[in-house]
């Protein structure tokens, strides 16, 4: 059992990766074995996820250095930097890695059902499987270029996943956008962890971390850096892939090609708080971040009151909620050369966003799943063809409520607790931000309400009056994001100490970050 | 183990629910002294519309496209240029990002000058 | 005189870069978009190859080695797996378009889109 602790950060990336290979030849002699495989696969990387971020919360830091006689053997002898691949697991990390786990098992159980009709259905699991790779490296790597090969890959296996439906025009349209941007931004990261390597030599996290000053290449890579990432994960002005790709994925991969985007936002805040720290000038790069953050919130829900397809409705909820993360985490980047304001309000500023990931992934994810079920029992996407549909299918609506009442942070709702984190720290920074994040959140609880009331109540229509519920895996798939929102809304204390707190703090520390890999060299 | 601490207050779900649980029960108590003498089922439970004919069940449903168009109107100098600029050509989605690239770039420089 | 020699790589970087971006914004044939992308990626492998030189450098094998300064050997890793990046993307994206091209006859960046707003 300890030997499985310390060698899970890469059977992690391994085992799925290893799987997603044997698929196309396992489902060949049956299908039930390959869904068994997956869903397998998925059980043993939400177990082995889960013993880790036991193991970190009770000891610290994890580092796994590949092909070294030992994992911890970073530095070999007579060395001064590390030379291997190494993968570095810290609090923030897990965090992610624990979010990503658990959503790619309710989109795959979901899926078992959603994709019965398919046909190629080996190559979707794979790509699923490849998808979960990509993001469980990003999210535990420690090296710059690691980081580089796990993005594309998980952009690669996105796009194929979102094209996947080839009979529909636009679904090939959003996966072509999406594998665009993705390759124009990874090239462009490329660019800058060459600029990285040009001064420094060095491709490691904690190690670039040690020695970079803050000149004017690095002024450059960090902009470059900086508009790749949140071209990635959507934030306004460079969001407007992001509707596209996501209304047309096929159901259960628009939750995980979201949380592929949050990984992301994890990169970007690993490289912004790890790799630069207080050396850069946190008050500019804070308010770039804030600036992005309160775009992204805006103009994301002024577009998604306005839309009449309830997918891409949801897409721009997802972009509009990117912006509270960006939002509370801008705060205390931009406090963190500060000490007594990051103890004041830039901790807890910083809580809330990292909070608001782990609930946004969840109601998110809830909320994907319920519009594809209004999809595949309705066959239309269009709320001006929808009505009264609560009465035919009656767990959707309730799951939609709950979903609804989340993501608009109405109490006691687990939205409400991290937003309520948020708008009481970032009014301590400056009080617009607050005031125009209070407004955001009721103009989300006003879109809901016109997708709650164009799809499920009204009259009943003449023309769905056969429809039944969903399938029972479906069901099942968003019941167990409903229990864990239900959860998460009853003990949130519970998940802030345990889960959010240590996330913040090792966000904050950079210092603890180098020591783990440098070993106080 | 439920309530979180922040700086300046706390938050705490349970009391928010037994706060909701004694207003639903407020609630029920006001909604049950309400009329019980009615007959389901003849005029009395159908829609009133001073004795028109009410129209179908597809008439009756409001489109999503037509809620909120005091909203929409009201700020229609926001609305015009903002969905004008989403205009989906994927050339234009790399303009926006060098454009963003080139200011985040500038905005470094010209700080770190001062 | 010297020094403009071995800037002569990077300038190349910087033309190659500036004309891809240029062709992605401006282009509206697909096909021509992922060809900027592909001169894009050639660009950023040519930066990654011309950092790691050594002024007289030798190739970094150490099996009979001459005497001198080796170049870089680890840019030359991550170049390799830059190239082989390039590749699996390119092939999506041209398998893409050509369903594109099934589905709406055009490939024209906006004439091909049904998705806006």
């Amino acid at each position: 059992m300890h030997a499985l602790v310390i060698h899970s950060p890469i059977l992690v990336i391994a085992i799925p990766l290893l799987a997603a290979f044997l698929t196309p030849l396992i489902s060949r002699v049956s299908e039930k074995a390959r869904d068994i495989l997956v869903i397998a696969t998925l059980v043993f990387v939400e177990f082995l996820v889960i013993i880790l971020a036991r193991d970190i919360y009770l000891t610290g830091i994890h580092i796994y250095t590949l092909g070294a006689s030992s994992p911890s053997l970073t530095i070999p002898e007579h060395y001064m930097v590390p030379v291997r691949i190494i993968l570095e697991v810290d609090a923030m990390s897990i965090f992610m890695g624990i979010i990503s786990a658990t959503v790619s098992l309710a989109a795959a159980i979901y899926s078992l059902s959603y994709m019965k009709e398919e046909t190629g259905r080996d190559m979707y699991y794979t790509l699923l499987l490849l998808l979960v790779v990509g993001m469980l490296g990003l999210e535990f790597t420690g090296d710059m270029f690691n980081l580089f090969v796990f993005l594309e890959i998980l952009s690669i296996s996105g796009a194929a996943l979102a094209a996947f439906r080839t009979r529909f025009a636009d679904a090939l349209e959003g996966g072509f956008k999406y594998i665009v941007i993705s390759a124009v931004g990874a090239l462009i990261i490329l660019f800058a962890i060459g600029i990285f390597y040009a001064q420094y030599n060095l491709l490691n996290i904690a190690a670039l971390a040690q020695v970079i000053q803050y000149t004017m290449l690095d002024k450059i890579a960090l902009a470059l850096l900086v508009t790749a990432l949140a071209m990635k994960l959507a934030g306004v002005p460079l969001h407007m892939w992001a509707p596209d790709t996501y209304s047309v994925a096929p159901a259960g991969t628009t939750p995980m090609i979201y949380v592929a985007s949050q990984a992301c936002l994890y990169a970007l805040f690993r490289v912004c708080f790890t790799l630069y720290g207080v050396t850069l000038n946190t008050a500019t790069i804070g308010w770039i971040v804030i600036i992005i953050g309160v775009l992204s919130m805006f103009v994301g829900v002024t577009m998604a009151v306005q839309q009449s397809d309830i997918k891409r409705l949801m897409a721009y909820h997802a972009i509009s909620q990117s912006g509270y993360m960006l939002l509370g985490l801008g705060v205390g980047l931009a406090v963190l050369a500060n000490p007594e304001a990051l103890a004041a309000y830039g901790r807890e500023a910083m809580s809330g966003g990292i909070f608001h990931i782990v609930n946004n992934a969840l109601y998110k994810g809830l909320l994907f799943l319920t519009a594809e079920t209004l999809f595949y029992c309705l066959g239309t996407r269009d709320l001006n063809k929808m009505g009264g549909m609560c009465r035919n299918m009656k767990y959707t609506s309730i799951f939609f409520i709950i979903g609804a009442l989340a993501i608009s942070g109405i109490p006691p709702f687990n939205g409400f607790t991290s937003k309520l984190m948020i708008y009481e720290s970032v009014y301590r920074f400056n009080p617009i931000l607050s005031v125009i994040a209070m407004l955001v959140s009721i103009i989300t609880l006003a879109s809901f309400t016109k997708a709650f009331q164009s799809a499920f109540t009204g009259p009943a229509l003449p023309q769905y009056r056969n429809v039944k519920e969903a399938p029972n895996s479906m069901l099942i798939g968003m019941g167990l994001l409903t229990i864990i929102i239900i959860f998460f809304s009853l003990f949130p204390g519970l998940i802030v100490n345990t889960i959010v707190n240590p996330a913040t703090d090792a966000l904050i520390n950079q210092a603890s970050y180098i020591n783990a890999v440098m070993g106080g060299l | 183990m439920a309530t979180v601490v922040s700086s300046l207050d706390f938050w705490d779900p349970l009391v928010c629910i037994i706060a909701f649980i004694v207003l639903i029960a407020v609630i029920y108590l006001f909604r049950s002294r309400g009329q019980k003498k009615y007959k389901k089922g003849t005029a009395q439970t159908q829609i009133f519309l001073s004795g028109e004919e009410a129209p179908g069940a597809e008439q009756q449903h409001i489109k999503a496209q037509n809620i909120y168009w005091g909203f929409f109107q009201a700020l229609k100098r926001y609305y015009d240029p903002t969905i004008k600029a989403h205009t989906g050509i994927i050339n234009d989605y790399i303009i926006w990002f060098i454009a963003l690239a080139a200011a985040i770039a500038v905005i470094l420089f010209i700080v770190g000058l001062i | 005189m010297t020094g403009i020699i071995f800037n002569i790589p990077f300038l190349a970087v910087a033309a190659l870069v500036g004309i891809a971006l240029y062709i992605i914004i401006s282009q509206r044939n697909l096909i021509k978009i992922v060809m900027g992308i592909v001169i894009l990626e050639s660009g950023v492998n040519l930066f990654l190859i011309t950092l790691g030189y050594r002024e007289a450098g030798i190739a970094p094998i150490y099996t009979n080695a001459p005497e001198g300064v080796m170049v870089l050997p680890i840019p030359q890793a991550l170049t390799l797996t830059s190239i082989v990046i390039g590749v699996a993307t390119t092939a999506l994206m041209l398998s893409m378009i050509m369903l594109i091209y099934r589905h709406s006859g055009d490939i024209d960046s906006e004439k091909s889109r049904k998705m806006k707003g």
